[in-house]
């Protein structure tokens, strides 16, 4: 069965090709894998220490046989009905600076963290491991519409998707969070087929 | 001069640090990352890091949320 029949003419080899690290698999992070496995992406490093909530149904891609699993197992079974062949090396942990430089196998990052603090240092310790490499950030996915305030910024290796001004005290609505997590998706796919 | 954010001009002095300017521009948000010439600064260094005359600086501001 080939699913990508209908993908961009030449992009499914390139990606086949390439591997993306995923910090955080919550409301960016599980929606983002799945596109870049839709995509193609040959291979992912699933990074999070949580397990499912019943709470994070209302954005991420879980179910509700899912609650009370490892967030990486469960996505990782999800990911393979999509695409089975996909390469997947699941990291059920707290992700710490010092992990960092173990993402070699890396070309590309994606930053998914809930924490403001987690993802100056993860873009900190990223941009110093690996300077020459993509890491594809979001800032600002809560509330409701507004969608003509999601953007993307970029500088350097460092690309970043979202309003960069909400708050999730605010509160979480999966319209809002996929719009980001696409455009995540979005931005590093292009990354990794216009990168030779 | 310092182009910061595409956006704003902001006159530079010998010696200028980051931290400087992000005094200079108001700025309150606390959680954020700069870049200097698409080079990422970090935090520790944003006192003593001297911003070039001419450089172009890019502020992200890092909401909670993920």
């Amino acid at each position: 069965m080939d699913i990508f029949a209908r993908n961009v003419p030449g992009s499914t080899a390139l990606l086949q090709r390439r591997t993306v690290a995923v910090a955080g698999c919550g409301g960016l992070g599980s929606n983002v894998a799945v596109a870049l496995a839709r995509a193609g992406v040959g291979h992912l490093i699933l990074i999070d220490h949580d397990v499912v909530a019943p709470d994070n149904l209302n954005r991420q891609h879980f179910f509700r046989d899912d609650v009370g699993r490892p967030k990486v197992a469960a996505l990782a079974d999800h990911l393979r009905r999509i695409q089975p062949a996909i390469g997947l090396d699941l990291r059920e942990r707290t992700l710490q600076p010092a992990d960092v430089a173990a993402l070699g196998a890396a070309d590309l990052l994606v930053e998914a963290f809930d924490r403001a603090e987690a993802k100056r240092w993860l873009l900190e310790a990223w941009c110093r491991e690996f300077p020459e490499r993509w890491v594809i950030a979001a800032s600002g996915l809560a509330g409701i519409g507004r969608s003509e305030e999601i953007r993307v910024r970029r500088s350097g290796r460092i690309i970043m998707c979202g309003d960069f001004a909400s708050d999730q005290t605010e509160g979480l609505c999966a319209a809002r969070v996929l719009l980001v997590a696409a455009m995540q998706a979005n931005v590093a796919i292009e990354c990794l087929v216009e990168e030779p | 001069m310092i182009l910061v954010n595409d956006r704003d001009r902001v006159p530079w002095h010998a010696g200028m640090t980051v931290q400087d300017l992000l005094g200079a521009m108001n700025y309150t948000y606390v959680l954020i990352t700069v870049m200097v010439d698409d080079v990422l600064v970090p935090q520790e260094d944003y006192h003593h890091r001297e911003i070039p005359d001419g450089a172009r600086v890019t502020v992200f501001h890092l909401a909670h949320g993920g």
